[in-house]
């Protein structure tokens, strides 16, 4: 951490920017400029300004570059706001120069277009409802926008319940609204969550550690015991099991697992399967 | 009264009213800037950036719905080949098609004269098949 922080701060003294494929995967902080890889050889020896005459016109035709959350345009550059790992994905099929980010670590949730949530009913005003998501503004939800809802056939919410949906409107100029259905009409299984079970906060960056592709804790977890988990962007999990034990036992493992290493976390699920 | 003007005066009038009315019009006195295309979209949502699976879960059939929705989901995001695309067939193809040789008879057999109507007979298994047969005239023989 000493050494990244010595050529960060180095690298901040000289004000110059950074290739971008140089940083992956390293530390960057808010305030760094960084070159995309096109860019790259007109900022090379000399630095004089002058680009070299190119013959193939390969590079122009890169494709957009999606700069994701934790950077932002800047002329031709991406410019770093929050403090992370760079990241970067190749584009899969074709078009486009790829998809860079920062994986940053916070609590607080910032509600975004398209993301799957868990809200909790606060209000419930005339045709919509006032639903918490753990931002700034409570999201509007109207009373039509949940699977074979209609005028005379209300859906059955009430304040207090627990809600997954996704966002619709999501900027930071208009209050957010979600809905409960998706494009085609149907519920895809969001909607009012069941009765009973826990719901209880992480950070950001461990829920997306949960829902990748390959994590190993929900393998883990899985085995234990029958167990249903509803995981929202806006960092709430909603956990059910079939006794009260169980489901604190799931919710603690949870929780403990954003700071526990591996080896520490199967002691733990050892433990467990043999009780 | 006023007698009309010239057909000269007339066109220098407006002449001189277009001249005013396009002086009034403001424009910007710059070069022309070529619009720079940009290669960059800044996105804010992580959907993008990695590919995250469905966010309900059930483990060893607490919630069969939800288990289904799972492998219907997370199917759709690593675009696997759906084994069951092919619908399962309520009636085989070899019953369509005898249904619909008999149904040719059935209906033949409604459009038909009452004459007619003695060709179609009830074949073995209760379908009804036009007989090919026509009555035609039989010279007596000697």
């Amino acid at each position: 951490m000493a050494a990244a922080a010595a050529v960060v701060a180095e690298s901040l003294a000289g004000y110059r920017a950074r290739a971008a494929r140089a940083v992956l995967e390293q530390v960057v902080l808010p305030g760094e400029e960084l070159l995309l890889p096109e860019q790259e050889d007109g900022e090379g020896p000399g630095g004089t300004g002058e680009r070299p005459l190119r013959l193939n016109a390969g590079a122009r035709s890169r494709g957009r570059v999606v700069c994701g959350p934790g950077l932002r345009r800047c002329g031709d550059r991406l410019l770093v706001t929050k403090c992370g790992r760079l990241r970067h994905k190749e584009p899969g099929s074709g078009s486009g120069g790829g998809v860079y980010w920062v994986d940053s670590q916070q609590k607080r949730y910032v509600p975004v277009k398209g993301d799957h949530v868990i809200g909790i009913v606060t209000a419930k005003s005339g045709d919509i409802f006032k639903v918490d998501v753990g931002g700034s503004e409570p999201a509007s939800l109207s009373y039509l926008a949940f699977e074979g809802a209609t005028k005379r056939n209300r859906p059955n919410v009430q304040v207090g319940d627990l809600i997954y949906g996704q966002f619709v409107v999501a900027n930071k100029d208009m209050e957010p609204e979600m809905v409960c259905i998706d494009s085609c009409g149907r519920a895809c299984g969001m909607g009012v969550i069941g009765q009973d079970g826990l719901l209880f906060k992480v950070t950001l960056g461990l829920i997306r550690r949960l829902l990748a592709p390959d994590c190993e804790i929900l393998q883990e977890v899985g085995k234990l015991y029958p167990l249903e988990i509803v995981f929202g962007m806006n960092g709430r999990i909603w956990v059910k099991a079939k006794t009260i034990q169980q489901t604190l036992i799931l919710a603690n493992i949870l929780e403990a697992c954003e700071h526990m290493t591996a080896d520490q976390r199967k002691q733990i699920f050892s433990r467990l399967a043999e009780s | 009264m006023q007698r009309g003007l010239d057909s000269e005066t007339k066109k220098q009038l407006e002449e001189e009213e277009k001249k005013i009315i396009s002086e009034e019009h403001w424009y910007l006195d710059l070069p022309e800037l070529k619009e720079k295309e940009s290669f960059i979209i800044e996105e804010q949502s992580f959907l993008l950036c990695e590919d995250l699976l469905y966010g309900r879960m059930s483990f060893r059939g607490f919630n069969p719905e939800v288990e289904k929705l799972m492998l219907q989901m997370n199917a759709k995001n690593q675009v696997e080949e759906v084994e069951e695309e092919t619908v399962e067939l309520d009636v085989s193809d070899e019953e369509m098609a005898r249904r619909y040789e008999t149904l040719v008879g059935t209906i033949g057999k409604k459009f038909a004269k009452k004459r007619d109507r003695a060709n179609y007979e009830e074949d073995e298994n209760g379908d009804i098949k036009p007989i090919k047969t026509r009555k035609m005239f039989l010279k007596p023989q000697d």
